[in-house]
């Protein structure tokens, strides 16, 4: 691998950059692999990239529809952060978070991982309860949370003006989570995939698969795509809110549905808003991209959809409940947005296990799993190449919908 | 005006209205009808940007929302970020600067990136900036990027506002083919509405020298406008942008300038029949070397500033184009006296037609440009033959150049309708219609007047199923062009995003490093991701890396079209849906009688507005807390309970439909009684719980808890509508029918007795859960004994305007017996001392009945009701269950809700956590409940607290009921 | 903004509606069917990337629950609850 530096870009640059290598191949694509894993995205990338790294296996093709990085990972809102409210999530994703924080040194590419912490905002007080619960727990497993003032909020986010005492949601307090962080989304695909690469492991983009191939012992045998064809042991389905697409050509049904979540872009500003800043009350979170623009989510559009757009209703309910708390980016600018398709299992919780159909193994059910990329990857390679699931991903195995023993992390807010 | 820019005559421009205005601090005057971008030319401005990265000199490139290089900051009241200087209209006082450069445009120290960019390149910061870590480079590097500074305050005057538009046919653009359409659809009687962004109606024929009919276009224009304004069916919106469209054929379009002069802007929502895009096109540049440099200029733009502003942005001229449309640019600018040197044309060869219009300008066939000399003011250019060889150097001070027309497709890609690559034209081109959507004009690739005027008219006739109209004689020069996606021989940077800073090296480099989709370029190289979502670069992206791949311009495909068109302030978009009108309180009749107690207020769940506690002088929440559940505990207390949810069924089916919905059965109520359940979804887990009353026979009270009214509304609306339609029941909410004032404590018969009543209060004829209709103070009530704080208790409910009079009455009645009014809080208190639960806190959406010790609830009589399969597949499992219990802290203290209780305090994973944690006034000290992993077996050991920190409490186990376990209070 | 075919009402903008998800197969009876097809059926909807078969209630206007075929891809509603469109 090609190693990336201050000094390497000074040595290329003499030679105008002419000498630069790819970062991946397009390598020709085999009839038979020992594993193939589905989708380009983060968690499909961050999976063969373990594959290779924990455990050996570069016999591996990542088949992608579109382009590498395409996915969800191309149209998130890069949050990552551990704080969640039950034993099962908490470790895993303070795990993620770690793993994010030493991709830059592992992969040698710029992350740019910004540890900015979040703060939620709070604005009233069942919200303050739910949020007083996870401080304890979290701690248990080393992720922090700390309860600050209102006057401490505003300090921390001056631009938030809004939700003053007299405000319809007055500000309560807040919460600061000081691991979360933002990176670069692109960067983190792109990283990977050189990675792989260079561990010789294959992505072979614009490579749809049609069809899974089950052998006439009901194991996986392969996948079906355009370009022929392709046989492998173990199949890995990692596309996000097509899970369920996919996994019907085999007559496996799960407990996934598909959902289309928002976010949207204004214009580069200079510096604004230091924190990612949640507002669970309000239904809006945002921070301010290194190139200046906000990046900010709302909620999910109703019903089911693989549409790639938004929703205009949740898209002004967002801006409005923006504007609130603060007005002055009334004059700010709206310059694009987009959504995801994301899939949602029936608890709201992950899904990661091999299926009824021996050798083929799906991660689902992460509704916009960004933040568990690494950790994700990192576990489904376990569980792939061991035919074990990770310690961290046995809460989350598929015959918990067998029993009804749903991980319910959805808050719990309920008035008093 | 100093500079001499300015015309001696003709433009739009009203040159008896000067107007005074301020750019990075020096005063310049312009007039009426300018932009910021024509008033600067005017006045001689040539350096008016700082590129993005390398902070090269940029000047005017466009006349429009393309403008993808002069971006300024307004200042005073309408401080505001980026705006591109061609769409800011000139008004008297109006101040600018430029964004992004400091200390000053002109000494810009951010200019030395310039000497590093070699070491720069595309995606140079996914290489280097590593170590020791990103946030040493960070802050710097937020500082250097993001453009404009960020609005600091609010509108100081003026709001928003959002309405609703409805019309047959919506029509984007206001250009001849919009108004070509316009007409024809109003003339037929169809409902219109037609919006165009430009402060004048017109479009192109504002810049262009056309005539229609044999009279200038513009009158055509005005002509058209006067029929269509008289017309009570046509809305015509100016200064108007569509730039959203949504599915349904559901259009977001704004209004800058709203004829209210209160109103900032005005967004319209509107549902269209049938929309047609007449949005035209915008010109794309070229590449060559130094392309960026101030005086380059698009073609279109340097005709709209000599015809429609009346400036000629420079004195001598050379003209670069692939196309006919930069001939007529080159006539305009001879015919007000500028200087053309030369039409370098790519194309071989030149058509007749086209030369026809310059007769003694030089033409220079085959040619192009390969580098423009000159850094803050082009002085030369280079001009080649296409293949290579000797220069020849041409002095100017201005270069029109013109790369072709790509109509401007974004609506009718938002819409999801597709585009198809069209070779003659070389661009994209509407192809099938995904929504009800025409396009029509340039938009559609009808790149001349006469071709415009009928796609409007055609394309509206088929809308309104009219016969098209005449069109009137438009004369124009015929559109022929040859694709020059970039200069092969250029000299230097060549620029393909101006706003991004992104050069052709750069798309080499990222095809180079294996970014081959267009995707991967854009992103890598930034490219198209500005301000102006590369209007007038994107299609030369797509164009170089098709040469570079050697592929088709389809096989690369073009990058996803979304909203919006044009960036939209947030403000528009939020309208007047500031937070009190989007969530507005639910209030009872006696919330001023609560304020003016002195309250302390909170929402408490559906956005009811309800009082936490009433503090007196000097009181804090623990305090006034404790002394309102004294009352309660010890005397009598009052609060208003009307936000619970009250439904009333009738029918024949409600037993059954209630016994389906509950868990426990309810068919078997007789009227006048009462029963406590649970109701729980199919997946076994607690939705609610509440009271259900029996009144007669086919009458019911169903109450739910505050918070889940209305969802639960909606699921029993669900069951009877889809599973049951045949069964007879209906279901009124009543909750704003009723309210009530709940009297509470040893005291409450006393008070009830003092208020008057015709029911007979004993404890025999009125036990616990029974209802009685009667009169309480005089006032038609309905009594209900049910009690949620384990002490004696009179739900008094009476309609909402008698809700004061009995409150009133209720206070005066208790005043002897020391009545208090009792806040949430108390409440709260009060439930976790009985060891009732609470949806939220004890329910947490992982226990059932059996956790919370309630299995009594579950019926085993009923074969099915909702959840009791879950329960039981659920209950077979292995799973630890978490069981409630109630906890002393020993010590005695507090501990903090939802802490955790871990196996020996020990750091590890939790076995249950505290659910509440109270003062007790019964005990005199904290009590609490918890879940607790096997908890029902624990009564009587000790569990531990861990806290944050690691400090652990222990609590001993007990019961959940911590007061009056047998119940005789609340019977009494 | 979708645009719902209410049958009582007419269309009416989507904000006046609350969606109340996708159409399952009717309840089996819970006393005759394995534990397995009961979890099946408890949590698994329909997810088509295509028309799918959904309920809406329209709590701001009649009170009506309804159901709409609506292409997941598009927001197209291919069939109204009427059977037309």
């Amino acid at each position: 691998m090609q190693r990336y530096s201050a000094f390497s870009l000074l040595r290329h640059g003499i030679n105008r950059h002419t000498t630069w290598a790819p970062a991946w191949r397009s390598p020709p694509l085999k009839d038979r692999y020992d594993v193939i894993v589905i989708g380009a995205g983060g968690h499909g990338l961050a999976t063969a990239y373990y594959l290779a790294k924990e455990h050996g296996l570069t016999n591996v093709a990542v088949l992608e529809r579109g382009w590498l990085g395409g996915g969800n990972i191309a149209r998130n809102t890069i949050t990552i952060r551990s704080n969640y409210m039950r034993d099962a999530s908490i470790p895993f994703y303070v795990k993620s978070v770690a793993l994010y924080e030493a991709m830059t040194r592992e992969l040698n590419f710029n992350m740019m991982h910004s540890k900015r912490s979040m703060i939620d905002v709070i604005q009233n007080y069942p919200m303050m309860r739910d949020r007083r619960r996870r401080q304890h727990i979290m701690d248990i497993y080393g992720s922090t949370y700390e309860q600050i003032s209102e006057a401490e909020v505003r300090r921390r986010i001056p631009a938030l003006t809004g939700g003053g005492p007299d405000a319809r949601l007055p500000v309560v307090g807040g919460y600061v989570h000081t691991d979360a962080a933002i990176n670069r989304h692109d960067a983190v695909a792109w990283g990977y995939a050189r990675a792989i690469d260079a561990m010789g492991g294959e992505i072979h983009q614009q490579t749809p698969v049609t069809q899974l191939l089950r052998g006439a012992d009901g194991r996986i045998e392969g996948v079906e795509t355009p370009r022929g064809v392709i046989r492998a042991p173990k199949v890995a389905v990692a596309v996000s809110g097509h899970t369920t697409t996919l996994t019907e050509t085999v007559g496996l049904k799960l407990p996934l549905r598909t959902m289309n979540l928002t976010a949207f872009v204004s214009e580069p500003v200079k510096p604004l808003v230091d924190v990612i800043v949640n507002c669970p009350d309000a239904g809006f979170y945002l921070s301010q991209s290194d190139k200046g623009s906000l990046v900010i989510g709302g909620a999910p559009d109703p019903g089911q959809s693989f549409r790639r757009d938004i929703k205009q209703t949740v898209f002004e309910d967002t801006v409005s409940a923006m504007l609130s708390l603060f007005p002055s980016f009334k004059k700010l600018k709206f310059l694009r947005q987009w959504g995801g398709h994301l899939d949602i299992a029936h608890d709201a919780s992950p899904i990661q296990d091999e299926t009824d159909v021996p050798g083929l193994f799906i991660t689902a059910g992460w509704w916009g799993g960004y933040k568990a990329i690494p950790a994700g990857g990192l576990t489904l390679a376990h569980l792939v190449a061991t035919g074990r699931p990770h310690p961290l991903m046995e809460p989350f195995g598929i015959n918990r919908f067998r029993h009804l023993d749903y991980v319910m992390e959805t808050g719990t807010t309920t008035a008093r | 005006m100093a500079a001499g820019n300015r015309l001696a005559a003709g433009g739009r421009i009203d040159r008896s209205k000067p107007l005074h205005f301020t750019f990075n601090g020096k005063a310049y005057t312009g007039f009426q009808g300018d932009t910021l971008a024509s008033a600067l030319l005017a006045n001689g401005v040539r350096l008016t940007a700082r590129s993005f990265k390398y902070h090269r000199p940029r000047g005017i490139v466009g006349a429009g929302v393309e403008e993808p290089a002069t971006l300024v900051e307004l200042m005073g009241d309408d401080a505001s970020g980026n705006r591109p200087a061609t769409t800011v209209p000139l008004t008297e006082g109006l101040a600018a600067k430029a964004v992004n450069c400091w200390p000053s445009l002109a000494f810009d120290i951010g200019a030395v990136n310039q000497l590093a960019s070699r070491f720069i390149p595309a995606g140079f910061y996914y290489k280097t900036f590593k170590w020791p870590n990103w946030h040493l480079y960070e802050r710097p590097i937020r500082k250097a990027a993001g453009l404009a500074a960020a609005p600091s305050e609010p509108p100081s005057k003026g709001h928003y506002e959002t309405r609703y538009g409805h019309c047959d046919v919506l029509i984007a653009g206001a250009g001849p083919a919009g108004l070509m359409a316009a007409l024809t659809v109003a003339r037929a009687g169809l409902r219109v509405m037609i919006a165009d962004e430009g402060c004048e109606a017109g479009g192109s024929l504002l810049s262009r020298r056309l005539t229609i009919g044999g009279t200038d276009a513009m009158e055509w224009v005005d002509a058209t406008f006067a029929e269509l304004n008289a017309m009570p069916n046509v809305t015509h919106l100016q200064n108007a942008t569509v730039w959203g469209y949504r599915e349904h054929n559901y259009l977001m379009v704004t209004e800058r300038a709203p004829a209210n002069p209160s109103l900032l802007e005005r967004t319209w929502r509107v549902r269209a029949g049938h929309v047609i895009t007449a949005t035209g096109a915008i010109e794309r540049g070229l590449v060559f070397g130094n392309n960026d440099r101030p005086g380059v200029m698009l073609a279109s733009a340097v005709q709209a500033y000599v015809n429609r502003y009346g400036v000629a942005p420079g004195k001598r001229a050379v003209i670069f184009t692939n196309n006919n449309s930069a001939y007529a640019v080159a006539a305009d600018l001879a015919a007000a006296g500028v200087e053309v040197r030369a039409i370098a044309d790519s194309r071989d060869a030149v058509p007749d037609e086209a030369r026809a219009i310059v007769p003694g300008i030089e033409i220079m066939a085959g040619k192009c440009v390969t580098e423009a000399q000159g850094t803050r003011q082009i002085r030369s250019v280079a001009v080649a033959a296409k293949t290579g060889g000797s220069a020849r150097i041409l002095s100017c001070d201005l270069l029109a150049m013109s790369g072709g027309w790509n109509p401007t497709v974004h609506l009718w890609s938002q819409s999801r309708s597709t585009l198809r690559y069209d070779d003659p034209l070389a661009t994209f081109l509407p192809d099938t219609p995904a929504q009800p959507i025409s396009a029509a004009g340039a938009a559609n690739g009808a790149l001349t007047l006469q071709d415009a005027l009928r796609s409007g008219a055609e394309a509206a006739a088929q809308i309104a199923g009219t016969t098209p109209p005449d069109i009137p004689d438009a004369p124009d020069l015929p559109y022929a062009m040859e694709p020059l996606w970039r200069v092969e021989t250029a000299k230097g940077k060549a620029f393909l995003d101006l706003q991004n800073d992104v050069t052709v090296d750069d798309i080499h480099l990222a095809l180079r490093e294996g970014y081959s989709n267009v995707e991967h370029v854009k992103r890598y190289t930034t490219g198209g991701m500005g301000f102006d979502q590369g209007k007038t670069g994107n299609i030369n992206i797509i164009g170089t890396v098709a040469l570079a791949q050697g592929l088709a311009m389809d096989q690369v495909g073009t990058t996803t079209f979304r909203a919006p068109y044009t960036p939209v302030s947030f403000g528009a978009i939020g309208g007047l849906r500031e937070e009190t009108v989007a969530l507005p309180y639910r209030h009872t009749p006696i919330t001023e009688w609560n304020l003016a107690q002195g309250a302390f207020m909170y929402e408490a769940g559906a956005r009811w507005r309800r009082p936490g506690y009433f503090p007196r002088a000097g009181e804090g929440l623990q305090e006034a807390t404790n002394r309102e559940c004294r009352a309660v505990r010890f005397g009598v207390g009052v609060y208003d309970g009307s936000p619970l949810g009250t439904f009333e069924l009738k029918g024949r089916d409600v037993g059954r439909f209630l016994d389906y919905l509950y868990s426990n059965v309810m068919s078997s109520l007789k009227p006048g009684n009462g029963r406590y359940g649970l109701m729980l979804s199919d997946d076994g887990l607690i939705m609610d719980d509440g009271v259900c009353f029996r009144l007669d026979d086919h009458r019911w009270i169903v109450s739910t808890s505050t918070g889940h009214a209305d969802a639960i509304n909606g699921h029993m609306e669900e069951m009877l509508q889809t599973r049951f339609p045949e069964w007879n029941v209906f279901i009124t909410t009543v909750t704003s029918q009723w309210n009530n004032a709940t009297i509470c404590g040893p005291k409450a018969r006393e008070v009830m007795a003092a208020l008057g009543t015709d029911i007979d209060l004993s404890p025999e004829a009125f036990p616990f859960m029974t209802v009685r209709d009667g009169t309480v103070a005089g006032l038609p009530a309905r009594v209900v004994r049910v009690s949620f704080t384990g002490e004696l208790s009179f739900e008094v409910n009476v309609a909402p305007r008698h809700m004061r009079a009995l409150w009133a009455k209720v206070m005066e009645a208790g005043a002897p017996f020391g009545i208090l009014p009792v806040g949430s809080e108390a409440s709260h208190v009060l439930r976790v001392e009985k060891g009732f639960l609470s949806l939220g806190h004890e329910v947490d959406g992982t226990v059932d009945a059996y956790d919370l010790g309630m299995g009594w609830a579950m019926s085993k009589k009923k074969s099915d009701y909702l959840g009791k399969r879950a329960v039981q597949i659920r209950r077979e499992g292995a799973a630890p269950r978490r069981e409630l219990v109630g906890v002393i802290p020993e010590p005695d203290r507090q501990i903090p809700e939802g802490a955790p209780l871990t196996p020996g305090g020990r750091r590890e994973k939790t076995e249950g956590f505290v659910t509440a944690c109270v003062w007790s006034v019964v005990h005199e000290r904290w009590v609490g409940l918890a879940l607790l992993e096997g908890g029902h077996a624990r009564h009587g050991e000790t569990a531990h607290v861990r806290l944050k920190g690691g400090e652990v409490i222990p609590v001993r186990v007990t019961a959940p009921c911590h007061y009056d376990p047998d119940g005789d209070k609340l019977r009494s | 903004m979708m645009q719902i075919p209410c049958p009582f009402c007419g269309p009416r903008n989507e904000s006046e509606f609350s969606f109340g998800g996708p159409v399952k197969p009717p309840r089996p009876d819970p006393s005759a069917v394995s534990d397995e097809d009961w979890t099946a059926w408890l949590t698994q909807v329909p997810n088509p990337l295509g028309p799918v078969q959904e309920q809406w209630w329209h709590v701001r206007g009649c009170g009506t629950w309804l159901t709409i075929w609506r292409d997941t891809r598009t927001h197209d509603i291919v069939e109204a609850p009427d059977g037309g469109r």
